[in-house]
């Protein structure tokens, strides 16, 4: 395998399987926390009993979101030593900020998780309400710096190096409000789906079952709301990298030629050779209108862009398709959350409901992995946008190859251990938790 | 303001020995502690490894925000080395979880187990390398030569092999001391005193050993250790501090006695950074990468100082209140009452 490819793979699925574990430590504390002051509140022992039950969970996926991190943030030398010569100073203060919230979020969850018996219970609460708030900053400030790569700014390009370095303008770059808002969503969207998932098909087990109805109640809450925001904040995204990276929309949206107006092209499957996405549906002027605000604008195409400097157009396209769809998806089953809620709450219980939001659980998911594919492959060739190509900035290593099979090895291993070790504390639920029993047991 | 942060890097430097230290040493200390051990040792683990590790981040934070150029030059140089250091701080971290969480059930423990000990052990081993790979001067940080003179033979040779078992032999001496403060009164506790003992003597033999070794591999370390008063001045603290350790043993508050070890590996440390001033990586051609010629720009440092800055304001108050809350007297009733 060539040498670019191993490292690009390796740092892909190495971020692929940290984003999962960030998405969890970013939601579960809020959940765990909201569970727990309903307890204070009620003093109703299911919500007592969730709150520890999930934080059992929490405490498995924080260490190995911990580890994954670790590796993350020696892999950018690695894997990358070209870029991170230079883009270390420059985007260094995201990180230095993360590393902060981390260590906030760290302690305040061994005080959480260990701490249910040897603490007043407002203090223990407010204990989780720190990892919440310190593990959502910490996204955000991850996620800044990726933003630069796609939007950098910050320093002048003299002589192949950096200049004029100024870290808050590159940490307030174009890209990270839109893709902070839009992550943030996303890792909400995902976990509350996917918890939701699990506890309605467990509930499908057992219909009777408090624990688990009050698990999907609280979880779709959250999910609701943000699914519904995401749609929104992803067409802020969409405006928004129509402005700064025209490459990167047209090979999302599988636009070869530059038009006026645009077409918004919906599936298929793009075809290089031809410059056109074959089997796709096509809605007259809606990609002028998504892109700018405006049915008669300008949207450039792929055609504007020499060859050397476009994106991979099917996997970015695909991927596109796939987030936006379950986006919608997922926006429509937080709707129908909403309005059975309000209105039509024995339809909540029901079968069918149960057994489409627990085929829903690993979506949200898949869409976080789709989206990012869309903006890191759509970023290429360049690893800092216009700057500096990733084949520059990989690390002149032969066998970067054997790196990549080390990594995919114990990364499986993790894997299949999280699944196999998840399945056995939901087994045991019922024994440790009075609520999660049934009455007719 | 660079002296500052070099400040820092070095106190992040030195928390990490001593705290994530203890920890891999636990791992290492198990392997002679029975069955009993392996309960003090979760119990007294789990609320801490986290935070612990956390100085491992900041160090590495600081060091490509701070000095980029070091970064790069260190984990291209030594990337294999550096992959083994991380496919071990997977393996013993999640592990570690994985053999607290999981519900009783003795067959998968035992694996757990296995991979969580023999992962305490490769790691410091090969930090140590690592290190030493850094210290030794044959690192180049243009590719000239073959794929093992560029990649291998800068760290995979006598000198380098030494400091990963001085590091390891370190590890287990601090995580000896640190478990006698988690028992009372039992032949768990002696067995750990036991222990501190055998490691201390270790430490020892294997630090002369670095030195000697250093002489065959042409690195005059006598010579720079002899010459420099701060080295010569920490040594002496740190064997002034032995007869102190031994004392505090049987104290009963084991905070002095961990203070006592911190400081011992503290001065140890101090003792080496004053050797190697400014200097973080020798090269072969004698274009040393220090902190002077790789720093970066100053607009960058004085953010990285005022992150810092913020950061210890927030973390120190709570790290002191998780080891308040997790303070060994509690841990010991558990213990021993199990
Ligand atoms: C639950 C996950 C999820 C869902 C349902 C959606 N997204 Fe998304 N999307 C992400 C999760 C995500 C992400 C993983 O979080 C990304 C990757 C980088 C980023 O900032 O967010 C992303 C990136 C991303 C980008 C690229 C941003 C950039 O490169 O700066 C665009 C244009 C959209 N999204 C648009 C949408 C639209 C129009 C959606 C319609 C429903 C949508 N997303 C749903
Ligand atoms: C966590 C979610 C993320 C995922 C799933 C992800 C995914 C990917 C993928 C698929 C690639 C390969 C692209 C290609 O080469 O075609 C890649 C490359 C890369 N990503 Fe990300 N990424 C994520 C976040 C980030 C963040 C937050 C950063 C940095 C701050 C980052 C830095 C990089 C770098 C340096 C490369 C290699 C260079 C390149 O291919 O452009 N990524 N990532
Ligand atoms: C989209 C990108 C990213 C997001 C949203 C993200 C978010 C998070 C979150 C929420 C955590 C807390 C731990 C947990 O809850 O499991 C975390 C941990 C961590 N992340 Fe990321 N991260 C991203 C990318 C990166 C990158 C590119 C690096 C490397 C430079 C990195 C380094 C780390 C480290 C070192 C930790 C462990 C800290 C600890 O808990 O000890 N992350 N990340």
């Amino acid at each position: 395998m060539e040498d670019l490819l191993a490292a690009r793979l390796q740092m892909a699925l190495s971020l692929g399987f940290h984003i999962i574990f960030a998405c969890i430590g970013m939601t579960m504390p809020v959940l765990m926390a909201y569970s727990e002051w309903r307890w204070l509140r009620t003093g109703r022992q299911e919500y007592l009993d969730l709150a520890k039950a999930w934080s059992r969970g929490v405490a498995l996926f924080f260490a190995v979101g911990a580890v994954s991190g670790t590796v993350l943030s020696f892999e950018l030398g690695l894997l990358f030593p070209g870029f991170m010569r230079h883009a270390g100073a420059i985007i260094g203060m995201p990180f230095s900020w993360e590393g902060t919230a981390f260590f906030v979020e760290a302690i305040a969850l061994g005080v959480f998780l260990y701490g249910w018996d040897r603490l007043n219970k407002w203090v223990h609460w407010a204990s989780g309400v720190v990892v919440g708030i310190s593990g959502v900053l910490s996204g955000i400030f991850g996620v800044s710096a990726n933003a630069w790569m796609n939007s950098p700014v910050g320093f002048t390009w003299q002589n192949g190096r950096a200049e004029n370095i100024d870290p808050v303008a590159a940490m307030f770059n174009d890209a990270w409000l839109s893709q902070a808002l839009h992550m943030t969503l996303a890792a909400f969207v995902a976990t509350a789906f996917a918890v939701a998932g699990v506890h309605a098909l467990l509930l499908l087990k057992n219909p009777q079952n408090r624990f688990h109805r009050q698990a999907v109640r609280i979880a779709l809450s959250f999910g609701a709301v943000t699914a519904l925001l995401q749609p929104l904040s992803g067409d802020f995204s969409a405006k928004d990298v129509a402005e700064r990276q025209p490459a990167k929309l047209a090979a999302l949206e599988g636009l070869y030629q530059t038009s006026q107006p645009a077409d918004l092209i919906v599936g298929g499957i793009p075809n290089d050779k031809e410059e056109r996405v074959d089997y796709a549906i096509h809605i007259p002027g809606a990609l002028s209108y998504l892109a700018h605000g405006d049915f008669d604008a300008e949207v450039t195409g792929l055609d504007q862009f020499a060859k050397e400097n476009r994106p991979p157009v099917l996997i970015t396209h695909v991927a596109f398709q796939i987030m936006v769809a379950i986006g919608m998806l997922l926006a429509l089953a937080g709707l129908l959350f909403l309005l059975f809620s309000w209105r039509w709450q024995h339809l909540l219980s029901h079968k069918r409901w149960l057994l489409f939001i627990g085929l829903l659980t690993p979506l949200g998911f898949l869409a976080v992995e789709a989206g990012w594919t869309v903006t890191e492959v759509g970023r290429q060739p360049w690893i800092i946008y216009n700057v500096m190509r990733t084949k520059d900035a990989v690390s002149p290593m032969p066998g970067l190859q054997y790196s990549l099979y080390t990594i995919v090895a114990v990364y499986l291993l993790l894997t299949f251990l999280l699944v196999w070790l998840m399945q056995r504390q939901v087994a045991t639920v019922q024994k440790f938790y009075p609520s999660a029993r049934n009455p007719n047991d | 303001m660079l002296l500052t942060i070099i400040f820092i890097l070095g106190v992040s430097f030195i928390l990490y020995t001593v705290l994530g230290g203890a920890d891999f040493g636990a791992g290492i200390v198990e392997t002679f502690a029975g069955k009993r051990g392996e309960k003090t040792i979760s119990k007294a683990l789990a609320p801490v490894w986290e935070a612990n590790h956390v100085w491992l981040i900041l160090a590495i934070v600081i060091l490509f925000t701070g000095f980029p150029l070091v970064y790069a030059a260190i984990s291209t140089a030594l990337h294999i080395p550096l992959m083994v250091v991380l496919i071990g701080i997977i393996l013993r971290g999640s592990f570690f979880t994985f053999r607290h969480y999981d519900i009783g059930e003795e067959g998968s423990h035992t694996y757990y187990t296995a991979v969580f000990k023999v992962s305490s052990f490769i790691t410091p081993f090969f930090l140590g390398i690592t290190l030493g790979a850094m210290i030794l001067g044959r690192i180049s940080l243009e590719i000239t030569g073959t794929f093992y003179e560029q990649y291998i033979w800068p760290w995979l040779n006598g000198f380098c092999v030494v400091m990963g078992v001085f590091s390891t032999v370190l590890f287990g001496y601090i995580a000896s001391v640190f478990l006698i403060g988690e028992t009372v009164h039992s032949p768990e506790r002696y067995r750990y005193i036991r222990l501190s003992k055998r490691f201390l003597v270790g430490t020892f033999v294997m630090g002369i050993v670095v030195f000697v070794v250093a002489e065959f591999e042409d690195h005059p370390l006598f010579y720079e250790f002899f010459s420099s008063w701060p080295s010569l001045a920490a040594f002496a603290g740190v064997v002034l501090l032995i007869p102190l350790v031994f004392y505090l043993v049987n104290h009963p508050q084991a905070v002095y006695l961990r203070l006592a070890i911190g400081a011992q590996v503290g001065l140890i440390m101090v003792g080496w950074f004053a050797i190697q001033y400014p200097i973080l990586v020798y090269e072969r051609q004698g274009n040393h990468l220090t902190f002077y010629n790789t720093q970066a720009p100053e607009a960058t440092l004085y953010q990285l100082l005022i992150a810092l800055f913020v950061g210890l304001l927030l973390v120190i108050p709570c790290f002191f209140f998780l080891y308040k809350v997790f303070k060994p007297a509690e841990a010991n009733e558990n213990a021993t009452t199990q």
